[in-house]
């Protein structure tokens, strides 16, 4: 297969980035598309080019790091994530989009690599059970409702990758913050911090500069882990419910 | 120059650290005998952690709990995306929840056993034991493990061993575990007890006055080279698997870190054993980047089976019955598919080998359902394996409903890693390893479900309470950073990164690692002889030189440049892979993932030589391309006997 | 000792505002803020659009309705009192809603300041137009309360006799509409706003959804047919 590659690059944060065209040939319908740009840094190596940075590693839609936008898409036309999209799902001959997230929380590091770490702050202000290690009880001593549990997981199960803040016209990271927030506060482990913990990730996301929720589920559609809009209604809901109760037993 | 091959033999390594005493109480005497620190003076001390996966991860929280301040690295953009988040299956714990006679000295016995005995008692011993405390911790992090209706924990046999005492968060295990230390570690950084940096590789270790105090590592983002101090420094790097290019490890595991350390002093520990997986989808193509697994759990109920006839390029639903053959059946009939990795593996290859394999290349073999569904019905079979399914389809675009899956081996985990004793502690004082960068609990051969538990295991709480003592007996004293020794590294790290860029060749750093992954692949895969060894043993240090000749990194130091990274990994991996090599030859028996064609049984089962090789080989650094020194740990099994394997 | 816990976060006061204070500062709270005040306002057009269809019944019953509002919580309020109370609520209401609205916008677009080179919006068409159909409302009002209430640039302007002001207004084509286009401005607004509201307050659930949705659906088609009945009617010739 052959396509046009719209590649956006840009040096640094601090550089003016565009949108660069490269031709593509030889590529695999197998190929996913990292390594069609793997493809094409080999050529542009050997061509004295730079080749085009992005970020990933476990190429198995698990660790979160990969992530473009493709076509105005984030992780492009298939529920996945990019390392795991595979170019038989574009036709060949085919004019491909490829533009890092954008959001003024992840600026740009180089071409389409972002700086994510507003995540990470996000959850150390509040996404964890406080229990030192070899503080905690025996496992059977809580029983958790298999209900609560697997509602934890599916919301455990968001990689961090980005996607929804990418596809959000507001920049917004709530249902990345709410996936944390139902995944620790359905559980009864994560009780005694529920209030602290929803007010305090809400601030510090807010503090991150991503925009706010206007509902229109964008980022749920972008989730390659399938995290439901659903999520952000409870969110709303614990906050709310912090808010009244006071701020809770923080500090 | 000198033979490679042509290694010394040196002293014996000695785990010093080991009580002794009856097994079962070795721990508790080890913990009660190791000096503490006193908590008002943790603060005083730094130490130093590279890597934030389970191990890393659990370390750096545990030791910032404790008081101590902790400054860790990870070469990802966040600590949270360390390999480890791939687990799939579960990690196990002798909780014996399910009451099927479950306990902690049986978990200890089918460690050492499944390692093919080739692994140090006490260390496994205590790892069985901690597994109990492991699996309380991660419940009250919040990991969501599967639940019965009941609201209790799940459980799965994992791995053939008969008893459930694997615990799992549906099929990803690894990610949610990760998350729980994560999390930990990020409660810490955020009351700036860590100080994290992220998408920064460690380059080299600092060893002042024969301890280690301190790393040289590269901000990817900026490519600023610095050094860093500390009163003691923790490898939880990883594994070294991506040596062979292609293997299911992340695309940016390496063994930097290690394989720096080992040149600065620490001996590495039996390299040559690697494991392999038998369930991974073959690769499709000379692109193929990395490979992918799939869960151990589908040899239950897809049949495995190769044509008849070489060279058979019919579509396999045109392949009658009677012209498959179903090898593992065939040849096992009482373990049947369900025989461990490395024997399904080392099948598959052989057939292939014979020619009949499946597939694009013909290395490949069929994974079948067809009777599965007929038996249960798809909707069981969707219910049971659905997820697998989608992601083999969303892989290959083939449906494993209408068609057999096809799989194919592929490099999974290394049990080989630095040389710790039961303190972790490396033969660099103040260097400790701890998770799948130490060699220290799997021998041979490493059971499904067991690399979490030890990574977890150290992270949270062995390496915790054995660093007290070092710490303890070592007052912290201020290195400068214009002390020589830091000065010298420094300057060699960067000499290193300028000479990859000055090279200017014209081949990318990549294709020397794939030809370097295939060379490995080929003579020191899934099996192993002497004549491939000797072959591979002269490849290597050619492909260094042109390596070094020919490798073109584009761009500058100063600035993001994954080309720089990947071809400075490479270095690495071009001098490890030598060593594992030499590692293989050395091993004249069959153990564990290591099978020398020469060491078998009659009907083609890998043969151990216990009487030559219940040793550890630690390998000690003399200079790149020249022969290392052996020091041999020999095993004392006082508590399992050593019996030969077998599943016919 | 020494065993690290949380930390203070630097940006709480010790002692936190008030409820409309601290909600006012996080994005999540505003928006609450916004939803509230935007379910007030639809309970009063609710109510008035069943007001409006009176005037079906012609001028007698239209204007003595009209009269009875102002009479409403009597005795124990004053003649007025229920309507001025119920005034300052909807200007309440309608500040804090815009005020809100245009805060959360500025902060949104600040978020997202680069476009894609190829957008693509896969959301409804209520949900797009959110901030402009709310500026279109804002003008609206503005204009409705000149034009009705304080009769200021009504035809007519004959206090105590709405059905007569409605009439004239609504004689004159472009100003019929002006008002028919606000009105499928106000369904587009409630169709996303009224889901968009129970999902904010947290009253929304997978099971409640398509409920909420349905009710948002209604709710906008009943509103919007409601209100433009009048306007037609008069154009029509119905009403006169
Ligand atoms: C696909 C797959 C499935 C698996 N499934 C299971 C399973 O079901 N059960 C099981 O028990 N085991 C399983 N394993 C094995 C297990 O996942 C690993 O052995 C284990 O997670 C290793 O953990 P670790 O903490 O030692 O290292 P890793 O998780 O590999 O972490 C390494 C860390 O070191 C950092 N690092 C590395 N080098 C440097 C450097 N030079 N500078 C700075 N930082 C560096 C990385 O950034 C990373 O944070 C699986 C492995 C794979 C590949
Ligand atoms: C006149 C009657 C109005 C009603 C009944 C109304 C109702 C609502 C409701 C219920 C919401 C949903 C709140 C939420 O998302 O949680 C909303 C949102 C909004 N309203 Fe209004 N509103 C009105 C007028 C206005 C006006 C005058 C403006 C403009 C200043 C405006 C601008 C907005 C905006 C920008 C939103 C947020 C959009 C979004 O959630 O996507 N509205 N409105
Ligand atoms: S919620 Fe979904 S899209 Fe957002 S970071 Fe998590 S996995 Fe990615
Ligand atoms: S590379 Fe890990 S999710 Fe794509």
């Amino acid at each position: 297969m052959k396509f046009t590659l719209r590649v956006w690059r840009q040096r640094d944060a601090a550089a003016a980035g565009a949108m660069t065209t490269y031709e593509v040939d030889g590529v695999s319908a197998d190929m996913s598309f990292l390594e069609m740009l793997d493809h094409l840094n080999e050529r542009l190596i050997l061509s004295g080019d730079t080749p085009v940075a992005f970020d990933h590693d476990c190429r198995e839609g698990i660790c979160g790091a990969c992530g473009v936008v493709i076509n105005g898409q984030a992780h492009g036309p298939e529920r996945t994530t990019a390392c795991q999209l595979h170019m038989r799902h574009f036709r060949d001959g085919d004019t491909i989009d490829v533009e890092p997230w954008r959001a003024e929380a992840f600026p740009v590091v180089r071409d389409l690599v972002v700086d994510r770490s507003a995540f990470d702050r996000v959850i150390a202000s509040g996404g964890y059970v406080s229990v030192p290690t070899g503080s905690a009880p025996e496992a059977h001593a809580t029983p958790v409702p298999k209900a609560a549990a697997d509602l934890a997981f599916d919301h455990a199960a968001c990689i961090g990758c980005g996607a929804c803040v990418a596809a959000c016209p507001n920049g917004s990271a709530m249902l990345f913050t709410a996936a944390k927030v139902v995944h620790l506060n359905a559980l009864p482990q994560g009780a005694p911090e529920r209030e602290s913990r929803v007010l305090d990730m809400v601030d510090t996301m807010d503090a991150q500069g991503f925009g706010g929720c206007t509902n229109t589920g964008e980022c749920a559609t972008a989730c390659p882990k399938g995290i439901p809009l659903s999520a952000i209604g409870t969110l709303n809901r614990e906050y709310l419910r912090a808010t009244v109760k006071g701020r809770g037993n923080r500090d | 120059m000198t033979d490679y091959t042509a290694y010394g033999v040196g002293d014996p390594v000695a785990d010093t650290k080991a009580p002794d005493g009856p097994i079962a109480e070795r721990w508790d005497r080890r913990r009660f005998e190791a000096k503490l620190v006193n908590p008002a003076n943790r603060r005083k001390h730094t130490v130093i952690v590279v890597g934030t996966g389970l191990a890393g991860g659990a370390a750096g929280a545990t030791l910032a709990e404790q008081g101590y301040r902790v400054v860790q690295f990870c070469y990802q953009d966040s600590p949270r995306r360390a390999h480890s988040i791939a687990a799939q299956g579960g990690i196990n714990a002798a909780k014996n929840y399910r009451n099927d006679g479950d306990s902690v000295h049986r978990l200890f016995y089918d460690t050492v056993k499944g390692g093919d005995f080739r692994a140090r008692e006490s260390n496994v011993h205590r790892l069985a034991q901690i597994s109990l405390q492991i699996i309380d911790q991660c419940v009250a992090q919040g990991v969501p493990f599967a639940r019965e209706y009941g609201g209790l924990l799940d459980t799965r046999s994992f791995g053939g061993v008969q008893v459930s005492r694997t615990f799992y968060a549906r099929g990803q295990t690894g990610q949610q575990l990760l998350l729980g230390a994560y999390q930990a570690l990020s409660r810490q950084i955020d009351a700036g007890t860590v100080e994290m940096h992220p998408r920064t590789e460690m380059l080299d270790l600092v060893v002042v006055d024969g301890r280690a105090r301190g790393v040289v590592a590269r901000d990817l983002v900026t490519g600023r080279v610095d050094t860093y101090f500390a009163d003691a420094v923790v490898l939880a790097s990883g594994g070294y698997g991506n040596v062979f290019y292609l293997s299911t490890n992340a695309k940016n595991s390496n063994a930097t870190a290690v394989w720096r350390a080992h040149r600065r002093g620490a001996l590495f520990a039996n390299p040559c054993f690697t494991q392999i997986h038998p369930t991974c989808i073959p690769r499709s193509g000379d692109h193929q980047s990395k490979l992918t697994l799939m869960s151990e759990s589908l040899r239950n109920d897809g049949r495995i089976w190769v044509p008849v006839a070489k060279g058979d390029t019919r579509p396999p639903n045109e392949i009658p019955e009677d012209e498959r053959d179903y090898y593992l059946e065939r040849m096992y009939p009482s373990f049947g598919n369900l025989v461990p990795r490395d024997i399904a593996s080392r099948a598959a290859k052989n057939v292939c080998d014979e020619g009949r394999g499946v597939g694009p290349g013909g290395q490949g073999v069929y994974l079948d359902f067809a009777d599965a569904i007929r038996r249960m019905g798809r909707a069981a079979v969707d219910a049971k394996y659905g997820n697998l399914f989608e992601m083999y389809e969303r892989i290959t675009a083939e449906d494993p409903y209408q068609v057999p899956m096809r799989i194919y081996p592929a490099i999974h985990y290394t049990m080989g890693g630095l040389w710790v004793d039961y303190d972790l502690q490396t033969t660099v004082p103040g260097l400790f390893a701890i998770g799948e960068a130490n060699f220290s609990d799997h021998g041979a051969n490493r059971l499904g479900a067991s690399a979490l538990m030890q990574g977890l295991a150290d992270g949270y709480f062995v390496l915790p309470a054995t660093i007290n003592d070092y710490l303890a007996r070592h007052p912290h004293d201020e290195v400068l950073a214009d002390h020589p020794a830091a000065v010298a590294v420094v300057a060699e790290v960067t000499a290193r990164l300028d000479r990859l860029l000055a090279v200017d060749g014209d081949r990318t750093p990549d294709s020397f690692h794939r030809e370097l992954g295939e060379l490995l692949w080929d003579e020191c895969g899934m099996a192993r002889n002497e004549a491939g060894l000797r072959k591979a043993l002269g490849r290597i240090p050619e492909l260094r030189e042109e390596f070094w000749r020919r490798v073109k990194v584009p761009g500058t130091g100063a600035e993001l440049n994954q080309s720089l990274e990947k071809a400075n990994r490479i270095v690495d991996y071009l001098e490890l892979a030598e060593l594992t090599c030499l590692d293989a030859l050395h091993r004249t028996e069959s153990c564990g993932g290591h099978f020398r064609e020469e060491s078998q049984t009659p009907d083609g089962e890998a043969a151990r030589r216990d009487e030559l090789f219940s040793y550890t080989a630690a390998w000690e650094f003399t200079g790149t391309g020249r022969p290392p020194v052996l020091h041999k740990e020999d095993l004392v099994f006082e508590h399992v006997h050593p019996t030969q394997r077998s599943y016919t | 000792m020494a065993l690290a816990t949380r930390t203070q976060h630097a940006q709480h006061p010790q002692h936190p505002p008030s409820l409309l204070g601290s909600l006012w500062r996080s994005t999540v709270g505003k928006k609450a803020v916004m939803a509230v005040t935007g379910l007030i306002m639809l309970a009063y057009l609710v109510a008035h659009m069943i007001g409006n269809l009176k005037i079906f019944f012609g001028p007698g019953e239209f204007d003595h309705y009209a009269h009875w509002l102002r009479t409403i919580g009597g005795p124990v309020l004053h003649y007025e009192w229920f309507l001025w109370i119920l005034r300052v609520v909807l200007v309440a209401a309608v500040v804090l809603h815009g005020v809100a609205a245009y805060q959360l916008s500025r902060r949104d677009l600040a978020a997202r300041p680069v476009k894609y080179a190829r957008p693509r919006a896969r959301t409804s068409y209520a949900t797009r137009t959110m901030r402009w159909g709310g500026v279109i409302l804002g003008l609206f009002v503005v204009w409705h309360i000149l034009d009705l209430t304080t009769l200021t640039v009504n035809p007519n302007a004959q206090h105590g006799h709405p059905y007569a002001n409605v009439v004239a207004s609504f004689d004159r084509w472009y100003v019929a509409a002006f008002y028919i286009a606000a009105m499928l401005a106000l369904g587009l607004h409630i169709r996303h706003g009224f889901w968009s509201a129970a999902q904010t307050l947290g009253a929304n659930s997978p099971r409640r959804d398509r409920a909420f949705k349905a009710a948002a659906n209604a709710l906008a088609a009943l509103l919007t047919v409601g209100f433009v009945s009048v306007p037609v009617a008069v154009l029509t010739g119905i009403v006169s």
